[in-house]
């Protein structure tokens, strides 16, 4: 467990970022994963009092405040019929509704874990962050760059037209994926975002012009480097992409 | 720190530290209902309602329960007991140890949903684990009680 010596609800932006210069400070977020660690944090800097965890819908993208949680974004309608229920279908295995009611879009996205279904979908989507100081950068960018003291304001999705499934691999509902894959189709074109390999997600777009499901699978597969860790091999998760891939493929494939 | 709460209906100030979390507060005002399981934010023996959500405490800080409302099991006895007969009647509260948070879930699926499917009863206490009774006399309980409702 961690030690917190002082607490701060932020009351603007502006101070929540000044605060997060120091290193021996940490931004909360659903608290789900650093509470897990242990060491000593000297102020922990909760942005709960900001109003940011809304998800707005207009005509041209969905607008999610870093603060709004998983069960939010599996519950909303909008964001739901525009993905087909992909959102819905990354993040209903994760851990259980008490969890998702707590773990918040912005922690998820910003953590860059590897194990994360959140990532994994929004990374298959015309999706970008926008960043306190730095402003508004591509999804696709961000999960490359380095961490810095930023911080995670709200994640854009952008309603282009788009198709898009979602499946994952567990050795046990709840537990983390073994591999997460999202296919999309945006403007044409197919991509994979492969998450859990064990390292964190990946965009493949299909820059080959495969010519099926199969042959997109194989593609994706020969380009995403898998690991191991104690839930599976490499191997086995290089054989799991071309399964789900196919699979989410072959379903695109039908609309 | 100071903080205000509503814990069961009545206002509560005290005074915590900034990293006490939410399941020793609770605790400690005589809310023995919660339960530390795992302690890892994944069994769901500590499941109270925060402004009528299902969280876990055990992975709340107490500071951010400031200006909120907190129901523990102490607080909703009346509506558990709608249905917690048909549980014990399956034997599905072997230890008895999940119960509270199996009970505090089930409160807020029933809320949120009054008349859910086998499925959509498993989805949603999918986060409580029990590690006697393999759920299923859980599920048969909700699934006498909703039964006997609708009937």
């Amino acid at each position: 467990m961690i030690n917190i010596q002082k607490y701060v609800r932020a009351e603007s932006l502006e101070q929540a970022w000044t605060l997060n210069q120091s290193r021996t400070n940490r931004i909360l977020g659903g608290m789900l994963w650093l509470r897990l660690g242990s060491g000593n944090v000297n102020t922990a800097i909760d942005l709960s009092g900001l109003g940011l965890d809304y998800i707005e819908e207009t005509e041209e993208e969905f607008s999610i405040g870093a603060m709004a949680k998983l069960r939010d974004i599996e519950k909303h309608e909008g964001l739901n019929s525009y993905t087909d229920n992909a959102v819905e279908n990354a993040v209903k295995d994760i851990v259980g509704v008490q969890f998702r009611n707590m773990a918040t879009v912005g922690g998820s996205i910003w953590g860059r874990f590897g194990f994360s279904d959140v990532l994994t979908v929004f990374l298959a989507l015309d999706s970008y962050v926008e960043l306190y100081k730095r402003g508004i950068v591509p999804l696709s960018e961000f999960v490359n760059m380095k961490r810095d003291n930023d911080i995670l304001v709200r994640l854009i999705v952008k309603k282009t037209p788009c198709d898009i499934v979602y499946k994952s691999m567990r050795n046990q509902r709840t537990d983390f994926p073994v591999i997460a894959c999202a296919v999309s189709r945006i403007n044409g074109k197919l991509c994979a975002s492969i998450g859990a390999r064990p390292g964190k997600a990946m965009l493949v777009k299909d820059e080959k012009g495969t010519d099926s499901p199969k042959d997109f699978a194989e593609y994706v597969a020969e380009n995403v480097p898998t690991g191991s860790n104690s839930r599976a091999g490499a191997e086995y998760r290089t054989h799991l992409i071309k399964v789900l891939t196919e699979r989410c493929a072959l379903e695109l494939g039908g609309k | 720190m100071e903080i205000k709460v509503k814990l069961n209906g009545k206002m509560l100030t005290a005074s915590v530290e900034a990293d006490t979390v939410l399941l020793d507060f609770l605790r400690k005002n005589g809310c023995f209902s919660v339960k530390r399981g795992c302690d890892t934010s994944n069994c769901g023996l500590c499941t109270v309602l925060m402004d009528g959500r299902p969280i876990l405490s055990c992975s709340e800080l107490a500071v951010r329960a400031d200006g909120h409302e907190i129901y523990t099991l102490e607080g909703l006895k009346e509506e558990a007991e709608e249905f917690v007969g048909f549980i014990a009647d399956q034997g599905a509260d072997q230890c008895g140890f999940c119960n509270p948070g199996f009970v505090m879930n089930t409160i807020a699926l029933l809320r949120e949903n009054s008349n859910p499917t086998d499925d959509e009863i498993r989805a949603f206490l999918a986060g409580n684990l029990c590690r006697c009774s393999g759920y299923e006399g859980q599920l048969r309980g909700i699934r006498a009680f909703l039964d006997s409702r609708n009937n």
